[in-house]
């Protein structure tokens, strides 16, 4: 029975004590302690979330890269398309130009060549002409002798004749 | 460095053990009694061996701090008694109790009854009575000094740490601590009362760890351990009225009105007869009853336990000196057991009264829903 009965004075002293360390431990240990845990919880807490937006800034600082890098190969791409165009075209415009020049060239090698086929034409009928005067002029004389000497040398001055 | 390190850590240590050795010196009497030296031992075979008594003695509140005896001498610490009786102070040491076998200033220390172990004096129908104050500095108020003190001690140097070492990792005493405060806090404060656990976290803490070191000092079976605190109907009364006392008066609306007037509860229950409104208020004194009585007996029922194994021992050596030898093996084995076991219970003990004090403050401090 005296294991459930309560002692007065130690009652009395568990009050006074617990009282003090309450008091003691509340104002010197928890509050510093509950304190520092906090404040170093919130220091974890801070230093994940900047992590958090540094890794955040890195990815959006990658995608800006990587559109930089598009936006350039797309360029790239843009230029080399138009260099390829005024190369064909300038190439093209060359082309053209040459033609034309060569056909003018050509045109006018024509025309010397046809007015010095004239010239020769002319020149040749000239000597045909100064030829068959010549000849005529040779076969007029034979004929006084001999009509079949006259044919032989009719032959045989045409074949002197030759056409060059 | 590392000598000065050392030195600065266990100089104050040394220096409590150095109090405690010059005080108990001081308070230290050796007390002989005025029987011969030579058949001591024959007396004490005549002697009953009384487990029960012992047991008693030893989970009991005491006048004097009985440490050992040695060929009949009690080496003790005799603590001052204080009483108020009948309009009158009586103040003097233990010592003149005689280890409670006389009386003094007409009080003596109560056989057996309700009142065992009590100082009593006997009124003019010759019953026992209690003086109307007894604040007599008893074994258990000093054990209950020496925890606050090395509490305090533990904690504010724990405290200091912290502020030295902001900013870094915990070390040493302190990271063996802070998990502790850390559970405490969120797994006890946080979980079960909610939002505004903060106000209750010191509290809880206090009652935490004053329960768990005085539950480990007390398996510890020389002193300055040993005093059977937490095993105390008294030391755990307090505890339990302190959270009685602070779950009442931070109690809400709403914890009041759950208990004059209970929602969702038949109107038959509240009228004519208020069937409901009694349970609930018998169970706000409850509540802080069964927190009471359970630490007390698990603590109490542990160091019984432990006691009656070794207690086999001498009974056994009492019938033959080699039957005690041989149950010491069996007895010292499951005392072991059981001390293990009371560590374990030190800590879920001192966890479920921080817990279901928590609980109380969270129901007061619930809102409405």
């Amino acid at each position: 029975m005296q294991l459930i009965n309560p002692g007065f004075g130690l009652v009395f002293w568990m009050t006074l004590a617990f009282l003090i360390v309450l008091f003691v431990l509340t104002k010197y240990a928890w509050k510093p302690i509950l304190a520092s845990l906090k404040e170093r919880e919130d220091s974890i807490e801070d230093a994940l979330q900047a992590a958090e937006e540094a890794k955040k800034e890195m990815a959006a600082l990658k995608a800006k890269n990587e559109e930089l890098l598009k936006q350039a190969r797309e360029e790239r791409d843009a230029m080399l398309a138009d260099a390829r165009k005024i190369k064909e075209q300038i190439i093209g415009e060359a082309r053209e130009k040459a033609n034309k020049e060569a056909g003018i060239i050509v045109e006018g090698a024509r025309e010397q060549i046809n007015s010095e086929k004239q010239a020769a034409l002319v020149e040749l009928k000239n000597l045909i002409a100064t030829y068959s005067i010549e000849i005529a002029e040779k076969v007029l004389k034979q004929e006084l002798s001999d009509a079949k000497k006259q044919q032989a040398y009719v032959d045989k001055l045409l074949k002197e004749t030759q056409l060059n | 460095m590392g000598d000065k390190s050392i030195n600065k850590h266990y100089f104050p240590l040394a220096t409590l053990l150095l109090f405690f050795l010059f005080s108990g010196t001081a308070l230290l009497a050796q007390h002989h009694e005025n029987k011969s030296d030579e058949n001591w031992e024959e007396e004490v075979l005549e002697q009953d061996f009384k487990a029960g008594d012992m047991i008693i003695e030893h989970i009991t509140d005491a006048y004097e701090w009985h440490i050992l005896t040695w060929n009949k001498t009690h080496v003790s610490i005799y603590l001052p008694v204080i009483l108020y009786d009948q309009g009158e102070w009586h103040v003097f040491s233990s010592k003149h109790l005689h280890h409670g076998e006389e009386s003094y200033e007409g009080y003596h220390v109560a056989k057996e009854g309700f009142n065992g172990g009590k100082l009593v004096r006997t009124d003019a129908e010759g019953n026992e009575v209690r003086p109307d104050y007894d604040i007599s500095f008893t074994k258990n108020v000093l054990a209950i000094f020496i925890s606050i003190f090395l509490l305090m001690w533990i904690f504010i140097s724990v405290a200091n740490s912290y502020k030295k070492r902001k900013g870094h990792a915990p070390k040493g005493l302190q990271s063996l601590l802070e998990p502790l405060i850390l559970f405490v806090r969120d797994d006890i404060a946080k979980a079960s009362i909610g939002h505004n656990y903060e106000k209750y976290t010191p509290f809880l803490l206090t009652i935490f760890f004053f329960i768990f070191f005085n539950n480990l000092f007390g398996i510890i079976p020389f002193f300055p351990g040993g005093a059977n605190i937490t095993g105390n109907i008294g030391v755990t009364g307090v505890l339990a009225a302190f959270t009685f006392i602070i779950t009442t008066f931070s109690a809400n609306k709403n914890y009041w009105v759950h208990i004059v007037n209970m929602p969702g509860v038949p109107w038959w229950l509240k009228l004519p007869l208020p069937l409901m409104p009694i349970v609930e208020i018998m169970g706000m004194f409850t509540k802080p009853f069964v927190l009471m009585v359970r630490l007390f007996a698990n603590m109490t029922a542990g160091h019984i336990i432990v006691l009656g194994f070794v207690s086999l021992i001498f009974i056994f050596g009492h019938i033959a000196p080699a039957a005690g030898y041989g149950v010491s093996v069996v007895s010292v084995a499951f005392s072991i057991f059981m001390d293990i076991l009371e560590f374990l219970v030190a800590l879920i003990q001192a966890y479920v009264f921080t817990i279901l004090s928590a609980l109380y403050f969270g129901m007061a401090t619930e809102e409405a829903h």
